[in-house]
C-alpha cells in the first residue's frame, strides 16, 4: 500500500505549539538528572592535572574516611569491565581507535582525564571528599599546539582501509587545476576548538536494578546506540540494559558518543549497589564530553576574467585525540557546491593529548564552509562581482562530484528571497564606504549544504480504546521539536486532531531508532510514523470488515470513536467493535520504514543561504550582527513555528562561531584557559539580532514520502562565512580567524 | 567503626576532618557519660554519624512557593541544590554553578536571583518563588502562555530561569524595548538560540498589559 499524506491533511506545515511546551514552561519536563530514585547517592569525578604520562600512586584514604563516602574508585580497585579488555580498537561509529576506558590502567591521554569517582550520601560530601584525592604522576611530555604539529597530519584510518571512503583524496578534472586560471588567490583559514556547551551539563543516573539488569537515565542523543554500548561493556544481553533520555537539555552532537562519566556512574552504581548520580561541572564540559575540532584549512581558487571558476583545491587538518581518529566531512562540500571542473581535496587529522573531538552543530560542513565561502566572498571581490552574481555564475544544476541529478535544488529561490529581505542592494561593492557615524555597515552571504539523509527507524502505533492513537520509537529530541512533528505526520496519516495523538521517544525498549542527528530525524522517523499509521489504518479495515473491504486508508476517517468512510457516511464501525473483532485487545502495528533505491539515482541535499547585515564600530572593532536573513531548501517545512525556531537557533549559534567562540589552550599545562561561560562566550540575548526566516517548502519526495530534507545543520552551516564576509564589506578587513574579535579589527 | 571514631587519626592539617572527628567524640563521648548502654548500640548502628552530621547542620525556614519549609542545612549547600536535591524541585536548573547562565533564576522575595550563588542558609525566612509555584493552579502565567506561543524555547532546559527572568525583568521596568529587554535579559543564556522569540514573548506580555 502507498504511503501518502491525506490530500486534505492540516496538520503538516500548521505553525502547532510544541507537544511538550507546557511540561517545559512549567519546569515538570524531567532530564537526566532530575529522577527521584529512592536511596540515589551522588558521585563527583577527580580529573588527572596533566596532559600525559602514567599515575603513580593516588591515595584516598582522606577521601574514604569523610563524612558520608560510600566509595572512592579508582584503576587500582575499579571492577573489571568485561568489554574493556575485548574493546582493542574497536572500528566503530563514531570514530576508529580506543575510546577511553575510564579507571581501566595508569595511563593518562589528556589533562582533566578521569581518574577517580567519589561516591558519597550527599552532593555535598561528594564535592568536599573529591577534593580530597591526591594523586602523584609519572608525566610525560605533552603536545597540544596544533600549529607546532601540523606537519604530523595524517589520513585517516578508514580512508586507507576503504579507497571508497568520502575521506580519501579526491581530484576531479586537473590535480591543483586552478593555477592555470587567470585569476587565483590563496588563503589559510583557522578557527579554535568549539565547545558544544549544551546548556543542561551532561549527566547521567545509574541503577542496578539487579546484578545484570542496568538502567541509565542519560544525556543521550541514541537511546538505542548508547543501550548498545553499555551491553557490550558489561557483557549483558541487550534488553538487560535500558536507557532513558526522555528530555535532552540541548546537545549539538555531544550525546553523539559515550563518554568516560557515563561509565564512571555505572562502575559507581555497581560498587554501593545504589543508584548513583553524576553531574558534570561546567569546566568538565571543556574536557571531556567533545568539542568541534580546530581545524586549519587552505583554499586555493582560479577563475576566469568573466568569473567562471576553473579549479578549487581545499586541504584542511582537523585535530582528534591521540587514541580516537575523529573525522568530519569538512572539505566535501567543495566537491559539489559549484560547477568548477577542476576541484581537489585533502583531509587530514592530527592526533594530539587532548581528549576527542564531536560533530557539532553542522559538523565538518560548518568547518569548511567557512573557508569556501570566504574564499568565494575573496574572489568576487577580486573580480569585482558581486558575491551573489559571482555564485550563479558558477551555479550547478547537477552534482558534479557524482554526475547524478538532485532530487530537487532551490538555492536559487533561496538566494533572490534573501536577498530581497536583507536589502542586499544597499550592499556597495567597495568595501569600507558605507557608514552610519562610528559605524561601517556591510553585508555579507555564505551558502550552506548537508546531505538529506535518512536511515531506517520503526514505530509502534496503538489504537486505543479511548480513541486516541499511541505512538513509539527509540528516538529522542535535544530541542528540535520531535514529538511535534511526529504528531502532525500522525495527524495527516490517520485523519486525526492532533490532539488526539502522543508520540513517546527516548526510551530504549521502544522500536528502534537511529540517533537524533545528521539532520534526518524527521526523514527517518517521520517516514516511519507515516508507514505506521498506513498499517495501523489497513488494519482496522481489516477488522472493519465488508462495510470497508477495498476503501484506500486515506478513505477512512477516525472521529468520535468511529471509524468511517469519507465516501460513505453509512459505514461506520465503533472502536469498541473493531477491538472485539481483535479480540479485546488494543490495536497495534509496528512498522519499518527504510530508504528505497532513489538514492542510487539522485544526490540528495538541504541547502541554505544567510545573509548578515553587520555594523563595526571604526574605533573599536566592536561587530553587531544587526540583521540576519536565513533561507533554507530543506523540503517540506512539517512545523513552520518550530523549524523556524531552529533556523533561528542556528543562525545565533553562527553568531557564537563567527564572533565569541574559541576554547584556549595553555599549551604548558595542556588545559583549556577558557573553561566556563564567563570564559568562553556564546551569544546572549544582547549579541541576538532578529532573524528572518525562509523557506522554500516544497517537498522532495525522493528523500523520503513526506518531502522533507532536514533543517538542523544547514541552520548553522554557512553562518559564520556570512558574517566574515560582511565585515569585509564593511571595513575592507579580510580576517581568516575565527573567532572575529574587536584585536583582530584595529 | 566507633573505635576508629574514638582514635583521632585526622591529619592535623585537614581543619574540617578534625573538626568532624572532635564533634563525633565529644557527642558520643558525652552520651557514654550519661547513659552507656544506649550509647554503645548507637555507635553500632553508627548513630554517632548521625548526630554529628546534625551538629553541622543549620536550621532554616524557607516559604517556596507559597508552602512553609523548615529545614536543617548545611551551611555549604546553595539554594540550588537545596531545591533540586533535598526538595526534588527540579523546575530550577543547573547550568553552570557560577552564576554564568541564569538557568537557576528564581525569585526571592520578588527579586531575580541566581540561585547557585547563593547559600540556601542566607535566605532565612525570605520567600522563593520557582518555576513551579508560577501558574495558579492549572492556569499557567501569563509569561509561560507567551513563551509558549512565541516558541521560546526548544531543549527547554534553559526556559525555567529565562520565565523567572522575564517575569522579573518586566516587573522591574526593564521591559520598555526590544533593545533594553535583550540588554536585561542578557544574564540567561540559551544555546538553542531562542533569543528572538524569547523577546517577542516579553513584549507581548509587556504590552498586553496583563499582571504578572
Amino acid at each position: 500500500m502507498k504511503e501518502q499524506l491525506l490530500q486534505d491533511g492540516k496538520a503538516v506545515g500548521d505553525r502547532m505549539s510544541r507537544v511538550d511546551g507546557r511540561l517545559k514552561v512549567t519546569g515538570a519536563a524531567t532530564y537526566s538528572a532530575e529522577y527521584a530514585l529512592p536511596n540515589l547517592v551522588h558521585a563527583v569525578l577527580v580529573g588527572s592535572t596533566i596532559a600525559k604520562g602514567r599515575i603513580r600512586s593516588i591515595d584516598t584514604k582522606a577521601a574514604e574516611r569523610a563524612p558520608g563516602v560510600l566509595a572512592v574508585i579508582t584503576h587500582v580497585n575499579s571492577p573489571k569491565v568485561p568489554g574493556f579488555a575485548a574493546k582493542q580498537n574497536p572500528d566503530e561509529p563514531p570514530t576508529i581507535g580506543q575510546p577511553l576506558r575510564v579507571f581501566y590502567d595508569d595511563k593518562i591521554y589528556f589533562n582533566d582525564q578521569p581518574i577517580a569517582v567519589v561516591v558519597a550520601d550527599t552532593l555535598e560530601r561528594a564535592r568536599y571528599a573529591a577534593g580530597l584525592v591526591k594523586t602523584q604522576y609519572a608525566a610525560e611530555p605533552h603536545q597540544t599546539n596544533f600549529e607546532a604539529n601540523k606537519a604530523r597530519g595524517f589520513l585517516p584510518t578508514q580512508a586507507k582501509r576503504n579507497p571508497k571512503s568520502p575521506q580519501n583524496d579526491y581530484d576531479r578534472g586537473q590535480k591543483d587545476g586552478y593555477q592555470s586560471a587567470p585569476v587565483k588567490l590563496e588563503a589559510e583559514y583557522v578557527h579554535e576548538s568549539e565547545m558544544h556547551n549544551p546548556m543542561e551539563l551532561q549527566s547521567i543516573i545509574a541503577h542496578w536494578e539487579a546484578p545484570d539488569r542496568l538502567t541509565v537515565y542519560d544525556k543521550v542523543q541514541a537511546v538505542k546506540g548508547t543501550q548498545r554500548a553499555f551491553a557490550k561493556d558489561w557483557a549483558l544481553p541487550e534488553e538487560n540494559v535500558k536507557v532513558i533520555a526522555t528530555f535532552v537539555g540541548g546537545a549539538f552532537g555531544n550525546g553523539l558518543h559515550n563518554w568516560p562519566h557515563e561509565t564512571a556512574a555505572i562502575i559507581a552504581a555497581k560498587v554501593t549497589n545504589r543508584p548513583v548520580k553524576l553531574v558534570l561541572t561546567r569546566e568538565q564540559m571543556f574536557t571531556m564530553v567533545g568539542y568541534r575540532p580546530k581545524t586549519w584549512q587552505r583554499v586555493a581558487m582560479g577563475a576566469t576574467r568573466d568569473g567562471k571558476l576553473v579549479g578549487i583545491t581545499h586541504e584542511c587538518i582537523g585535530q582528534t585525540s591521540s587514541y580516537e581518529e575523529f573525522t568530519e566531512s569538512s572539505v566535501q562540500q567543495t566537491r559539489m557546491m559549484y560547477a568548477a571542473p577542476n576541484v581537489s581535496t585533502r583531509y587530514r587529522i592530527l592526533g594530539l593529548d587532548i581528549s576527542t573531538p564531536i560533530w557539532m552543530r553542522g559538523p565538518g560542513e560548518a568547518t569548511g564552509a567557512f573557508a569556501l565561502e570566504s574564499a568565494i566572498d575573496e574572489m568576487a571581490h577580486l573580480l569585482n562581482l558581486d558575491p551573489l552574481e559571482f555564485r550563479l555564475r558558477n551555479h550547478t544544476d547537477t552534482d558534479p562530484e557524482k554526475n547524478k541529478p538532485w532530487s530537487t535544488k532551490y538555492l536559487k529561490e533561496c538566494f533572490q528571497a534573501g536577498a530581497e529581505r536583507i536589502g542586499w542592494s544597499k550592499r556597495r561593492m567597495q568595501p569600507g564606504t558605507l557608514r552610519e557615524g562610528d559605524w561601517l555597515v556591510g553585508y555579507g552571504m555564505g551558502v550552506g549544504t548537508f546531505g538529506a539523509n535518512r536511515g531506517v527507524a520503526k514505530v509502534r502505533a496503538v489504537l486505543r480504546a479511548d480513541g486516541s492513537v499511541l505512538l513509539q520509537s527509540a528516538t529522542t529530541d535535544i530541542g528540535p521539536g520531535t514529538g511535534t512533528a511526529m504528531v502532525q505526520i500522525a495527524a495527516d496519516a490517520l485523519g486525526l486532531s492532533p490532539d488526539k495523538i502522543r508520540f513517546e521517544l527516548g526510551n530504549s525498549t521502544f522500536p528502534t531508532a537511529p540517533s537524533q542527528g545528521g539532520s534526518s530525524t524527521v526523514n527517518t522517523v517521520g517516514s516511519a510514523v507515516l508507514a505506521a499509521c498506513t498499517e495501523l489504518k489497513q488494519k482496522l479495515q481489516q477488522l472493519g470488515g465488508a462495510a470497508f473491504a477495498g476503501a484506500a486508508p486515506d478513505q477512512l476517517t477516525l472521529a468520535g470513536g468511529q471509524l468511517g468512510l469519507r465516501t460513505n457516511a453509512a459505514a461506520k464501525a465503533s472502536l469498541a467493535d473493531l477491538r472485539k473483532q481483535n479480540n479485546g485487545q488494543d490495536i497495534e502495528v509496528t512498522t519499518e520504514a527504510k530508504p528505497g533505491d532513489a538514492r542510487q539515482k539522485y544526490s540528495m541535499y538541504s541547502f541554505s543561504v544567510h545573509f548578515a547585515e553587520v555594523r563595526v564600530h571604526a574605533l573599536t572593532g566592536e561587530v553587531r550582527v544587526t540583521k540576519m536573513v536565513s533561507c533554507a531548501d530543506a523540503g517540506t517545512i512539517v512545523n513552520q513555528k518550530t523549524a523556524g525556531s531552529q533556523m533561528i537557533g542556528g543562525a545565533i549559534g553562527g553568531i557564537g562561531m563567527a564572533l565569541h567562540e574559541g576554547a584556549l589552550m595553555d599549551d604548558r599545562f595542556g588545559r583549556y584557559v577558557t573553561k566556563d561561560l564567563a570564559d568562553y562566550h556564546v551569544p546572549v540575548h544582547a549579541d541576538a539580532p532578529p532573524v528572518e526566516v525562509f523557506f522554500v517548502n516544497k517537498p522532495d519526495t525522493l528523500v523520503d514520502p513526506i518531502g522533507t530534507k532536514g533543517i538542523g545543520e544547514i541552520a548553522i552551516i554557512g553562518v559564520a562565512p556570512a558574517i566574515a564576509n560582511a565585515i569585509f564589506n564593511a571595513t575592507g578587513k579580510r580576517v581568516r580567524e575565527l573567532p572575529i574579535t574587536p584585536d583582530k579589527l584595529i | 567503626m566507633a573505635q576508629e571514631n574514638l582514635n583521632p587519626t585526622a591529619p592535623a592539617d585537614d581543619h574540617d576532618e578534625a573538626r568532624r572527628t572532635f564533634l563525633k567524640q565529644t557527642s558520643v563521648l558525652t552520651a557514654l557519660a550519661l547513659t552507656p548502654g544506649p550509647v554503645v548500640q548507637a555507635a553500632a548502628a553508627q548513630w554517632d554519624e548521625k548526630v554529628a552530621a546534625a551538629f553541622e547542620k543549620v536550621p532554616l525556614k524557607l516559604d517556596i512557593n507559597g508552602k512553609k519549609y523548615r529545614l536543617q542545612v548545611e551551611p555549604r549547600t546553595t539554594l540550588l541544590d537545596l531545591l533540586r536535591e533535598q526538595l526534588h524541585l527540579t523546575g530550577t536548573k543547573k547550568g553552570c554553578d557560577y552564576g554564568q547562565c541564569g538557568a537557576c533564576t528564581v525569585h526571592v522575595d520578588g527579586q531575580r536571583v541566581n540561585s547557585c550563588l547563593t547559600l540556601a542558609v542566607m535566605q532565612d525566612g525570605r520567600k522563593v518563588t520557582t518555576i513551579e509555584g508560577l501558574a495558579e493552579g492549572d492556569k499557567l502565567h501569563p509569561m509561560q502562555e507567551a513563551f509558549i506561543k512565541h516558541d521560546g524555547f526548544q531543549c527547554g532546559y534553559c526556559t525555567p530561569g529565562q520565565i523567572m527572568s522575564a517575569v522579573a525583568c518586566i516587573r522591574e521596568g526593564h521591559a520598555n524595548s526590544e533593545g533594553e529587554i535583550r540588554e536585561y535579559m542578557s544574564g540567561n543564556i540559551c544555546r538553542c538560540g531562542a533569543y528572538p522569540n524569547i523577546v517577542a514573548a516579553i513584549q507581548e506580555v509587556k504590552n498586553g498589559g496583563q499582571k504578572v
